[in-house]
């Protein structure tokens, strides 16, 4: 058991060394996920008002966009030299593949929420007058809910031809429930949440987390072996 | 070639003539709705849809754990015959559903948990036929679709559990009115109708399945081979 | 192995292979490219799940029982399946970690001539280096089964001699040995048995050193 997440945490040390030695790609993330706030907020109109009440939601669009591109290139590096099935041969636990590459996953995308979320109040004035706690939170569970099912659809797709296309065509649809309860519950926190909706979303994003990493975590198992 | 005798097509004829007298009762046997008038029986073809749609994806999802669990191909051609059909049914529900909007609320789309629920229900489908179409392994595209397909239905409850929350926020959520007794009967007729057409796509498709995993698959193995000892 | 088979898609990569290796023995595969070495013995790494027939080693057969068997094989492969974006010495860090072994990294890389305490990642490396790196890793996993797939390509006269002897010092600690080569010059002296494949089938078997 300790020897699983000595793994867990080799596999998930192991991405994160790549993401500190390869600074170009996750910048490419960052700045991309920058480009879209901004690429947003031109199209939406310029009025303050209008940008106040979508920051939420552009915010949570934006992590989902980036994540596509996260985590096609989590999956490209296994696959690049087939790297992957070294890992299984070595052998390491498949569970505890994809818990180490999954949190690795969420960490990248705790970063890139990190960095934006104060963007958000800079280039689109948005407010807080809710509860910090509750919008980190609400931040945390929302980019590991989308890390887990993430992982395992990167997983199939970065070996499928054409996968970069495929990827977010099987993950949106997926993810709307922690979209949905991501991207209301900030804008919510974000107004001062009079009517008290953050709890409840928090347990939506708990309930998806719980489920998805349980499952995913099985079924990783099946799609890294060889049929 | 002689084809083999099709049981299927046995449902398929009575499926189709219940479907029929199900569309002559429904739309002149059966009186008025007391609320909304000829419009609602609509939801003589809508309601039995979706309940077909819902049966048909759990049997996606049940065949989806039978093939990781078991392994036998059988399940996979099952899993590609579920989710096609349902999401024919899927669509036939949207559509209905969209149609019998235009006049009770005067829009062809609401943003209403249930119809929402469904679309996001058919993409998600539709994300797993489409990753499917590309992988070109009989063995790898039934592992990974059975993935996709389980954790797709697993997060359905509670994308609808989401989406009712998300909505309920700002509007009381819209039941279909009440319907009579006497209007269930056209109900059960159309369900046990549109469940036989299911069934009859259902092994139609289950064996073009089967035939598109006999084309990708080997030939049967060659006779042992004595190497000659140097 | 005992009539073992796998398919790749439509057609049967091995084909009904039966061949036995004594314990500690080495077995050189021969055959021109396509004809199932590869795939021989990636089926024998557990890479590959065997579509028919089976393969034991000590008794055991080796895909159901492949978790306990994966720390005593190693597969040195035609791809190195390194992690492009680290370090010589960071790839072998992350591989130690996860086997739970220490062992003295920089005295590996020394010997199998890699320069030690450079920070350049392996996507600068030649791929003779990246082979070397790949041995090292070899060596740290010390394999009762020891699998190479042509592991003379890309090297300098150097390098194969350090993979010859690399192989030599494990097969004095008892290490079974299969290699798969379609130039069995160099290899024909580890091995004292040779099996010729064609489209997938052993077709020649012949003892003793050629």
């Amino acid at each position: 058991m300790i020897a699983f997440f000595q793994q867990i945490f080799g596999v998930a040390l192991k991405d994160l060394t790549i993401e500190v030695r390869a600074p170009v790609r996750a910048f490419s993330v960052l700045f991309f996920a920058l480009v879209i706030l901004v690429m947003v907020a031109f199209a939406a109109g310029s009025t303050t008002k209008i940008l106040q009440d979508i920051a939420g939601g552009t915010l949570w669009i934006a992590i989902l966009l980036t994540s596509t591109r996260a985590l096609d290139q989590s999956l490209s590096t296994e696959f690049e030299d087939h790297a992957l099935e070294e890992l299984l041969l070595w052998p390491v636990e498949p569970a505890a593949i994809f818990y180490g590459k999954a949190i690795a996953n969420a960490l990248v995308l705790w970063v890139v929420a990190a960095l934006l979320t104060p963007l958000l109040f800079v280039i689109y004035d948005a407010p807080l007058f809710g509860s910090f706690v509750e919008l980190v939170a609400l931040i945390a569970l929302g980019c590991a809910a989308i890390a887990a099912p993430g992982t395992l659809y990167a997983t199939l797709t970065a070996q499928a031809r054409g996968g970069a296309v495929l990827l977010p065509l099987l993950l949106f649809p997926l993810v709307v429930p922690a979209l949905v309860a991501a991207a209301r519950g900030t804008t919510v926190v974000m107004e001062g949440d009079p009517m008290r909706q953050a709890p409840a979303w928090l347990v939506v994003l708990v309930l998806f987390n719980l489920i998805h990493w349980a499952v995913a975590g099985v079924l990783f198992r099946y799609v890294i072996e060889e049929p | 070639m002689k084809l083999p005798f099709a049981w299927e097509h046995l449902i398929g004829v009575i499926a189709l003539l219940l479907f029929c007298y199900g569309q002559v009762f429904g739309l002149f046997m059966v009186p008025p709705d007391a609320h909304m008038g000829d419009v609602a029986r609509i939801l003589f073809v809508h309601v039995p849809s979706a309940w077909n749609a819902f049966f048909v994806f759990t049997i996606a999802f049940v065949c989806a754990l039978g093939y990781l669990i078991s392994g036998r191909k059988g399940f996979d051609h099952a899993l590609e015959a579920a989710l096609e059909v349902g999401i024919l049914l899927t669509i036939l529900l949207l559509m209905t559903g969209s149609i019998f909007a235009k006049p009770t609320w005067d829009v062809w789309w609401k943003w209403e948990p249930r119809l929402t629920s469904s679309a996001i229900m058919l993409m998600t489908y539709v994300g797993v036929v489409v990753l499917r179409s590309v992988v070109q392994d009989n063995e790898r595209r039934a592992v990974w679709s059975s993935a996709a397909t389980i954790l797709a239905s697993v997060t359905l409850p509670l994308t609808y559990f989401s989406v009712q929350i998300w909505r309920s926020i700002h509007q009381i959520q819209t039941s279909p009115a009440d319907i009579d007794a006497p209007l269930r009967m056209a109900w059960r007729i159309n369900a046990l109708a549109v469940l036989l057409l299911a069934t009859w796509f259902l092994a139609r498709r289950w064996r073009i399945a089967a035939r598109r995993w006999e084309l990708g698959d080997a030939p049967p193995l060659p006779e042992p081979l004595q190497p000659e000892e140097v | 192995m005992q009539d073992l088979a796998r398919r790749f898609g439509g057609r049967w990569a091995v084909a009904r292979v039966d061949l036995a290796v004594p314990r500690g023995g080495a077995c050189m595969v021969t055959g021109a490219n396509g004809s199932g070495k590869t795939t021989l013995l990636r089926c024998c790494a557990t890479a590959l799940k065997p579509h028919h027939g089976q393969i034991t080693f000590g008794g055991v057969d080796l895909w159901r029982r492949r978790a306990l068997v994966r720390p005593t094989i190693a597969l040195l492969s035609h791809a190195t399946r390194l992690y492009e974006d680290l370090s010589a010495q960071e790839n072998l860090a992350t591989w130690a970690r996860l086997g739970g072994v220490s062992a003295d990294l920089s005295d590996l890389l020394a010997r199998v001539g890699l320069p030690v305490g450079r920070q350049d990642p392996v996507r600068t490396f030649s791929a003779g280096m990246r082979r070397r790196l790949a041995l090292a890793r070899v060596l740290l996993k010390e394999p009762e089964l020891l699998l190479l797939d042509e592991p003379f390509t890309a090297l300098d006269p150097e390098g194969r001699a350090l993979v010859l002897q690399a192989v030599g010092a494990l097969r004095q600690r008892g290490t079974t040995v299969l290699v798969a080569t379609h130039v069995p010059g160099e290899a024909a002296a580890l091995c004292e048995q040779r099996v010729h494949m064609e489209a997938g089938r052993v077709v020649r078997i012949s003892e003793g050193s050629a």
